[in-house]
């Protein structure tokens, strides 16, 4: 299929999908899971497919149609975007295995709202991933907004409704009052909201107003989660798990940094942002969010608020690596995408599978966990090496770049920030690991478990074994993201 | 072009004149309903063939028995009439298609023939306010479609529609009067009642005070049917309790008409003759708009029955369109027109919506939708899709005007950013209210399970205005265009 065309079916796949989950959940379960599972197959097949193309340096592209003069639903396909689809449309295929040991291991009512909800949930990151200028990505990324609230309030209870609301209510009020503000005001100055390499901003926007514009951008893009926008991610964990794992570790939050780095690289210019006076503040903000999160994540006693508060920092870590502005961070900060997407999804696949299997939520009761349920406790624990970056584990290859950026830079304040950080990472994941195989059970449970469902267990150990395969086997993704910082200083 | 394409703008108007003593005749059940429906369609039909032939930009006049104007009275027709022509017409339409059960389930019987008299009353006079080209002729219609409307809000099931009436008729007329005495003193200053005619004779009059204060009273008076705010108070009552297809079609366009005559009044006779008139016009409006925006999406984010929040909201939406307006620019004026097209999509789909709701459930308080949603998905989505419209997430009708109001801000001088602020944060308002209205419709709990039956008509009816309000955010070209020449036309005259 040539490349226009696996991007619009990229785009149709999951709402088609969506509507074949809604029918076939009237026939019978299987059948429903079955065609989540082959359009999750498709999507992934067919994102694949323009992956070549983005390869040999093409940057296909396909115009829907043009809404306002000089304002079009158009996609572009480029490095950063395309590492984004094929990430998210490759770990939907895992997710959806997960979701059926999770969901049905649980008795989780409204399934088949579930999986309806998760297809254009990926419909719209679709969406974003792809998007070839700022309105496309600020369409989809409302819809990406509105498709997770119902999977948000899945359990409907008052509770759960009430913490939707926060979710709901931070991301639409930071996208309406910041983020469509800044895109009228590039599309005012720079007359298109194009993604362009090297920017579109130069010499259109000088001085504080550079600043300004930047900060509408970051604190308008909630889904980044730079403080204080971050209490949503939090809010959001009331969510199922598979939802947390794959959307609020992997599709949802990805698409918010994602898009922060692409505003960088592709609207303001990488080199032009270097040079311009107010913009430094950046490094500070994600600084001081992955030193405040990983300080409030050691404090948590449940085990998803602390993986929550753990992605808040690790997105920030993103963040300040796009605001080194230099190419090898740049790089690192695309890596960080990849690595802490596998790392922390299996994370919450193992937390969920432990709530599954244990009905365990909080710390204190994971004592001995690890001899009832030894392949997740493995997978857990190869997850947070990853997070505090250790060989031989994704997470350490995407510090190596942000770190030999920062150097590049001669930035010591994002230097110290990793170092500081690792340490705290390490303190409040090791005595997890700890507790699980070193300590006794404190009373043997209720009824005697062991693992849980077996596609919940598969899923969690495919992801890990994905975190030690991408220390050894990165090379392609290199290559790719190289092409975003050529003919960077 | 065939014979009757030169009388098309008198018979928009004569069709349903006609028709309307003609239902009464109709005893049998369902007939008055459909001889409405077909002449409201028939209607429909007309006004988009007359937006064919002035979309070009070229308006369209009509001199009533061939009398020539200024004595004899004159239609007049341009890409502003045919936007107001297509709303009008089209509400009207839609709220009765999908309405025969929802109206059968209140209007009895033996009152049905006179009830849709008076609808297809209502809508002879809008379409006649619209298309008239002459200040006199404006009132009589602007009187014929007040009398009828106070019939079709009085129909209401809730004894409280009598007073709500009341309230209604008592500020009609005011409102009427005010604009009567305004034109008088124009008559009695240059003998005119043409439009056209006064624009050129305003001026030649020596002692310009009686004119200033013939501004003072039509704006007032229309500002009052137009619902500007603080001369809102009859409309959030007046909306609750009509009955609820009477809602959605008068919500869709009733106000609107009234801002038309007003616009066309300001920019045609006053602007260029009354010195200082533009800066009048824009100091006066822009304050009471924006207190209209900020006060009506407040009241609505607390307000429980969702046929009163929606009310509140449409003070807030029409504040919009006076912005837009006051801001005496074409990007201002193209949000306003457009703004009025997009609102009344949206609003329309969702007084549709609540029309269905009610036919399963007793009242229109937010706890009596509670988990509703379970029971009518569809209609649920269809009420989700016009909410989003409502407030004007990308994708919808509702953003494309947004993004024209907030542009129009930006081209200003000073104080821009401050009303950039205000429609961002008046969204944000809307997003409350909306979101409070799907909270209770999709976690509230439901006092029954059983699936409940809403009339498919109603359903496809109001899925047609859903899509069309995604349709007109995608691809908005007719209504841009129309409202683009609606704008060059009002300040073609500000010379």
């Amino acid at each position: 299929m040539t490349a226009q065309n696996a991007i619009l079916i990229a785009l149709a796949l999951p709402l088609v999908g969506a509507l074949g989950i809604a029918l076939a959940g009237r026939i019978s379960a299987n059948l429903r899971e079955t065609v989540t599972l082959v359009t999750a197959g498709g999507l992934a097949y067919t994102v694949w497919q323009v992956v070549p193309y983005v390869m040999d340096g093409g940057r296909p592209g396909v115009t829907l149609a043009e809404v306002l003069p000089g304002i079009s639903i158009a996609f572009t396909v480029e490095p950063l975007g395309m590492l984004f689809a094929a990430l998210a449309s490759g770990l939907w295929i895992i997710n959806s295995i997960y979701s059926i040991g999770y969901m049905r291991g649980n008795n989780e009512k409204n399934q088949t709202r579930f999986y309806v909800m998760f297809a254009v949930s990926l419909a719209a990151t679709m969406g974003i991933a792809f998007a070839g200028n700022l309105f496309t990505l600020f369409l989809c990324y409302e819809i990406l907004t509105l498709a997770t609230y119902p999977l948000v309030s899945h359990k409907g209870d008052a509770a759960t409704v009430r913490s939707a609301r926060v979710y709901l209510g931070i991301l639409l009020a930071t996208s309406i009052g910041l983020f469509l503000p800044a895109i009228i005001w590039t599309y005012s100055v720079a007359g298109t909201g194009d993604f362009v390499l090297g920017g579109i901003l130069a010499g259109k926007l000088e001085g504080p107003a550079v600043g300004l514009l930047l900060a509408l951008f970051v604190f308008g893009i909630g889904k980044a989660a730079v403080m204080p926008v971050h209490r949503w991610l939090p809010a959001a964990m009331v969510a199922p798990t598979p939802v947390s794992a794959l959307l609020h570790a992997v599709a949802v939050v990805k698409a918010g940094v994602f898009t922060v780095t692409k505003v960088i690289v592709y609207i303001f210019g990488v080199d032009n942002l270097f040079g311009a006076v107010g913009s430094g503040w950046l490094l500070y903000a994600a600084a001081f969010t992955i030193i405040a999160a990983s300080v409030v994540a050691l404090r948590q006693q449940n085990l998803k608020r602390l993986l929550a508060y753990s992605t808040v920092a690790q997105l920030s870590y993103v963040v300040m690596a796009a605001a080194i502005l230099k190419p090898l961070a740049e790089i690192g900060a695309a890596i960080h995408i990849v690595a802490h997407a596998f790392g922390k999804i299996t994370l919450f696949f193992a937390a969920g599978a432990i709530y599954v299997a244990a009905k365990k939520t909080e710390l204190w009761q994971l004592k001995g966990i690890g001899y009832r349920m030894p392949i997740t406790m493995t997978a857990f624990t190869i997850g947070a090496i990853s997070m505090i970056g250790v060989p031989p584990t994704a997470g350490f290859v995407s510090k190596w770049y942000i770190l030999a950026g920062a150097f590049q830079a001669d930035n010591y304040v994002a230097i110290m920030t990793i170092i500081l950080s690792t340490a705290l990472n390490a303190a409040y994941f090791l005595p997890i690991i700890y507790m699980a195989w070193f300590m006794r059970e404190t009373e043997p449970p209720a009824k005697p478990h062991g693992e849980a469902p077996w596609p919940a267990v598969l899923a969690l150990a495919l992801t890990a074994l994905l975190t030690l395969a991408f220390f050894f086997f990165n090379g392609p993704v290199l290559e790719l993201e190289r092409q975003v910082v050529a003919g960077m200083s | 072009m065939n014979a009757l394409t030169p009388h098309l703008p008198a018979l928009q108007v004569i069709v349903p004149m006609l028709m309307a003593p003609f239902v009464v005749l109709l005893r049998a059940r369902s007939l008055p309903w459909a001889a409405a429906t077909a002449t409201s369609l028939l209607a429909f039909a007309i006004a988009i063939q007359l937006t064919m032939i002035v979309i070009g930009g070229t308006p369209m006049t009509y001199q009533m028995g061939s009398w020539a104007a200024p004595y004899g009275i004159e239609l007049h027709v341009d890409a502003l009439t045919a936007l107001l022509l297509l709303l009008v017409t089209g509400a009207s339409s839609v709220a009765l298609i999908g309405g025969r059960e929802s109206l059968a389930a209140i209007i009895s019987e033996d009152r049905e023939p006179l009830f849709f008299a008076a609808w297809l009353l209502a809508l002879a006079g809008m379409a006649g306010i619209v298309v008239s080209g002459d200040a006199f002729n404006i009132f009589v219609f602007m009187e014929i479609s007040s009398l009828a409307s106070y019939v079709l809000v009085a129909g209401g099931p809730d004894r409280r529609a009598l007073p709500a009436t009341f309230k209604y008729l008592i500020m009609g007329t005011i409102g009427a009067t005010f604009y009567l005495i305004g034109v008088g003193l124009i008559y009695m200053m240059t003998g005119t009642l043409n439009l056209a005619d006064m624009e050129l004779r305003v001026h030649e009059v020596a002692d310009q005070k009686p004119i200033l204060a013939a501004a003072g009273f039509i704006t007032v008076g229309l500002a009052l049917k137009a619902a500007i705010f603080p001369l809102h108070v009859w409309l959030p009552n007046a909306y609750t309790y009509a009955p609820h297809i009477v809602t959605a079609f008068l919500a869709a366009c009733a106000t609107k008409v009234s801002l038309y005559v007003l616009l066309r009044f300001d920019f045609f006779v006053f602007q260029q003759n009354l010195i200082g008139h533009e800066f009048q016009f824009a100091a006066y409006l822009m304050p009471l708009a924006i207190l209209g925006i900020l006060v009506g999406s407040a009241v609505a984010m607390f307000e429980r029955n969702i046929k009163r929040m929606l009310a509140f909201s449409s003070v807030a939406q029409i504040g919009y369109m006076m912005l837009g307006a006051s801001l005496v620019t074409a990007t201002g004026l193209t949000a306003a027109t457009l703004h009025m097209f997009n609102h009344a999509l949206a609003k329309g789909g969702l007084f549709l919506a609540i029309a269905a709701v009610a036919m399963v459930v007793a009242g229109s308080r937010l706890s009596d939708i509670a988990g509703q949603a379970r029971r009518m998905p569809w209609t649920f989505a269809a009420l989700v899709v016009a909410g989003l419209s409502l407030i004007g997430i990308p994708g919808t009708a509702g953003f494309i005007s947004k993004w024209y109001l907030i542009n129009a801000a930006l081209e200003l001088e000073t104080g821009g950013v401050a009303l950039v602020a205000l429609i961002l944060v008046s969204s944000l308002m809307a997003v409350v209210y909306i979101w409070r209205i799907v909270e209770a419709a999709y976690f509230g709990e439901p006092t029954s399970d059983e699936p409940a039956r809403v009339p498919m008509a109603l359903v496809v009816i109001l899925w047609a205005v859903a899509i069309a309000n995604i349709g007109f955010g995608i691809a908005p070209e007719l209504p841009l265009a129309l409202s683009a020449t609606a704008a060059d036309i009002l300040l073609g005259h500000v010379q």
